[in-house]
């Protein structure tokens, strides 16, 4: 495998993070049935916050620390910042029933307004500069493992933190009382209610953690990425989060898969950009990238999800096959020079992912009181 | 069997308006199966939801075990030994047996991280095995709820209730979902937990099951206690008119049927489902003017989407439906009103009416666009309203005005709008569909009477309900439905009980069934 797709893949898993972190808030939302499409505002106020917190830390105490403690500084304030955000919406939705969905649009305009606002009084004028990115990782022996290691285990710490949450969540949700708690109240609140389960203190425990998390997501956009604020830096992920927790079917696990397969995108939108790639040849990446990935969507739910209908293991593994195989054949035949508009190939993923919503995959079915607010009879 | 493990002493509670219970006294001794009769809305489901600590009395005490229990919410029932079967199953249906029983007390093992602690699935659903084998309760732990049959549910929710260490059971209208054979078979399981130690409050409106599995018996109407009996102290009209505080004809003087000519034919009628399997499935059977032909069938059997074939809101893959004589199979609803097709759909508030439009209104729903009510450009109140005014008399609709939105009146008065609505065309055919779901002893005898009186105008009636004693005391002719197939078509004359109880289970099948009356 060549330095270029080595170099996609681990840039696709960098690009793939925030999405993670932002599907990861919208399940636990929708998971105890309440609808999140703020999101994108509490991603924002996570990204802001997280910028103020560790600028203005690093400017107030000059050198005297370390310039990574300024970043965990302002990491736990855009958290915190998001968790507060995520609160509003839980009390808006839960405690006033307001409609789930204006409330998160209400929280989306308000971000918006509020960060736009405040970056142009309190950064632009003073030229607040932030205090750079967290460093990179690498962890010790696995990432000498050869391409694997490269992708997976070279990247800095958040994005290794994104791995262990979604593992423990895909547990904890779906073995431990927590987790039965949660999807019983979005699935039948008065059936949780009736066995002593306090419905909407569940809700609120949850839309506040995975406030939490959409902050951990902004908060990556500054302080592992580009190391300062713009102004509407999240850019539609907030939304682009919904869909990768729809196609992942409101599952951890699920969504890290699908929010690879976006990130891929987005990683190539960006690679392309350098033109030195053969357009032809990365069009048959994408292809390739496609069948691995039904593959081993394939594989991981027939063994973490326990569906039973899902294809065989040798139909897997040979998907699997197939697009590894056409990636190293693709290596080595030499394409002819063809320009194809950057844009299209951009897009070809988000095509494959509409079809795959509507037709491949069978309906997605979210938690059934999803919307509802909880009220006794 | 004589000392009381549960006492209810003064329980009063208000509710903006109503006064649900007025003062009640209850007692239930152990090992007793002790029913509470009463209309809807006599106050049954409130007294047992403050038992169970849904609710907050305004006065009076609870005493468990000749001891005062402060009983705040569903937990401390459960604490105090008190369980509750509720009439809507409360399951999470795409869990496990297992998972929806150990919701709110999880077991773990492993490291004791409480919340996020592993749960113990294997140990639970050996418990579950064990406790089944113990009372006769049988469900395999690890099947999903949405996969089971409403039987099997209602033994779920049981064996929830005896999981959590209940000695008071607490059963609210067990049997309206189930078939004649389920009841039955609920009613030997209510004994033999009885005959295990257990105390069982056995809330429904049904007289014959009371008289069939109660002890004792206490009525309530409206929110007060009308008295406490034993099933061999009365007779069934006695307790009807303890329930309605007046005395109820229980048996519709249904007189000798006329029937002519044939009104309604369906033949080989097949109607796709959700999954594009048949829902209905080759069904014939034919309507005659001036008789009722009741379907018989366990809920979700096909006859939902028959109707809706036939009434035009579904279409159908094969066969045909015809009224004297005119094909009009998937025709739209108001080509079949102006055929002469009446309807009075299952689910009166989602179909029948608009719930928040006026009565006058919902009453000109199929004819608003006709004379007298439009000239074809505006709609004329004043005619609008003498209608309303005059089907509110004759159909004893009570409200306040009709000029309020429907959505105001009880669900009696509310399916009194669509009778009267549907009558009072000119109609050849009247498809109705659960026709007293959930309606009072009161309105389901004026209602019958109307269907019986519309029957003996030469009206077809094609009649529907998962009661069988309404099949039973209207019908001339009676088919019943299974698995979406006609599985049988019998004279009422000739119909009992436990033959269609069979059929409805699907146990057996009759030869000549689906054989077209012309």
């Amino acid at each position: 495998m060549d330095v270029i797709l080595v170099g996609l893949f681990s840039l696709a898993i960098i690009k793939a993070t925030p999405l993670v972190y932002g599907a990861l808030c919208g399940i636990l939302g929708e998971r105890s049935g309440v609808i999140n499409i703020g999101i994108e505002g509490m991603m924002l106020i996570g990204a802001f916050m997280a910028f103020m917190g560790s600028a203005l830390f690093g400017k107030w105490t000059g050198a005297a620390f370390s310039p990574n403690l300024a970043l965990i500084v302002g990491l736990a304030i855009g958290v915190l910042s998001a968790a507060l955000v995520a609160a509003l919406h839980a009390v808006l939705s839960i405690h006033y029933k307001i409609d789930q969905v204006i409330s998160g649009t209400v929280i989306n305009l308000l971000a918006a307004g509020i960060t736009d606002y405040a970056a142009n009084v309190y950064i632009d004028p003073s030229h607040l500069s932030g205090v750079g990115v967290f460093p990179e990782v690498p962890i010790p022996l696995l990432s000498q493992i050869p391409i694997l290691g490269k992708i997976f285990f070279s990247q800095q710490p958040m994005v290794y933190f994104m791995f262990g949450l979604v593992i423990f969540l895909q547990y904890a949700i779906f073995n431990t009382p927590w987790g039965l708690r949660m999807r019983s109240v979005g699935e039948h609140p008065s059936a949780a209610d009736t066995v002593g389960i306090n419905v909407n203190r569940t809700r609120y425990i949850n839309v506040i953690l995975g406030g939490a998390l959409a902050g951990l997501g902004g908060a990556f956009l500054v302080l592992e990425s580009v190391g300062r604020f713009q102004k509407l830096m999240t850019a539609g992920r907030g939304f682009i989060a919904l869909a990768v927790m729809i196609f992942g079917r409101w599952t951890p696990v699920g969504a890290f898969l699908a929010a690879l397969l976006f990130g891929f995108a987005e990683a190539l939108g960006v690679r392309l950009q350098f033109g030195d790639i053969n357009h032809l040849y990365a069009l048959v990446v994408i292809i390739a990238v496609i069948v691995l990935f039904v593959g081993a969507v394939g594989l991981i739910r027939s063994w973490v999800i326990r569906s039973r209908s899902s294809r065989s293991l040798v139909v897997n593994l040979s998907l699997i096959g197939l697009g590894a195989l056409t990636l190293i054949a693709a290596k080595l035949i030499q394409f002819p020079d063809m320009a194809i508009p950057i844009e299209f190939l951009g897009l070809l993923p988000y095509i494959l992912t509409i079809l795959a919503l509507t037709g491949l995959v069978r309906k997605a079915v979210g938690p059934a009181a999803i919307g509802r607010p909880y009220e006794k009879q | 069997m004589t000392t009381p493990v549960l006492q209810l002493e003064n329980i009063t509670k208000h509710f903006p308006g109503v006064l649900a219970n007025a003062s009640i006294c209850f007692d239930l001794l152990s090992q007793e199966i002790h029913a509470v009769l009463g209309e809807n809305g006599a106050g049954k489901t409130t007294l047992m939801n403050i038992v169970y600590g849904l609710y907050k009395p305004d006065s009076g005490r609870i005493l468990v075990n000749n001891e005062p229990a402060d009983i705040e919410d569903p937990n401390d029932a459960l604490r105090a030994g008190i369980g509750m079967v509720h009439q809507h199953f409360k399951l999470v249906p795409v869990m496990t047996v297992t998972e929806n029983l150990m919701l709110g007390h999880e077991k773990t093992r492993g490291l004791p991280l409480g919340m996020l602690g592993r749960l113990d699935r294997k140990q639970v659903s050996q418990e579950i095995r064990s406790l089944g084998e113990r009372y006769g309760l049988r469900v395999d732990p690890d099947a999903t709820v949405e996969d089971l049959s409403v039987g099997e549910a209602q033994r779920v929710e049981i064996l929830k209730v005896l999981y959590k260490g209940a000695d008071i059971l607490i059963l609210d209208e067990p049997t309206a979902v189930l078939t004649p054979q389920e009841t039955e078979e609920l009613f030997e399981i209510m004994r033999a937990l009885v005959g295990q130690g257990k105390s069982i409050i056995f809330i429904t409106h049904k007289l014959k099951e009371v008289r069939a599995v109660a002890n004792r018996i206490t009525v309530l109407r409206q929110g007060k206690v009308v008295g406490t009996t034993t099933p061999d102290a009365v007779n069934m009209a006695e307790l009807a008119a303890m329930m309605v505080g007046r005395a109820v004809l229980l048996t519709v003087d249904r007189g000798q049927s006329h029937p002519k000519g044939v009104v309604l034919s369906v033949e080989k009628l097949t109607v796709p489902g959700k999954s594009n399997q048949p829902v209905v499935n080759d069904v014939s059977f034919g309507v005659r003017a001036g008789e009722i032909y009741g379907i018989a069938g366990v809920q979700g059997n096909g006859q939902t989407e028959l109707v809706e074939a036939i009434t035009g809101l579904k279409k159908s893959v094969s066969g045909n439906v015809k009224i004297l004589g005119k094909d009009i199979t998937n025709l739209g609803p108001r080509l079949l009103a102006h055929a002469g097709l009446a309807h009075v759909p299952e689910d009166r508030q989602k179909h029948g009416l608009v719930l928040a439009f006026s009565v006058e209104a919902n009453l000109v729903l199929e004819t608003y666009y006709q004379q007298p009510f439009s000239d074809g450009w505006w709609i004329h109140p004043q005619e609008m309203r003498k209608n309303a005014k005059k089907l509110v008399a004759e159909f004893d609709i009570r409200t306040p005005s009709v000029s309020i939105p429907v959505s105001s009146l009880s669900g009696g008065n509310q399916q009194k709008v669509i009778i009267a609505r549907e009558l009072s065309r000119a109609i050849k055919l009247l498809v109705i569909n659960q026709p007293t779901r959930g309606l009072d002893v009161g309105s389901i005898e004026f209602i019958h009477k109307r269907i019986i009186e519309a029957r003996d105008q030469g009206v077809a009636v094609l009649l529907i309900s998962v009661e069988l004693d309404e099949i039973l005391s209207l019908s001339d002719r009676i088919g019943v439905m299974y698995n979406g197939r006609m599985v049988a078509e019998i004279p009422a004359s000739a119909a009992k009980r436990e033959t269609l109880g069979y059929y409805m289970a699907g146990l057996r099948v009759e030869q000549s069934a689906n054989k077209n009356v012309s």
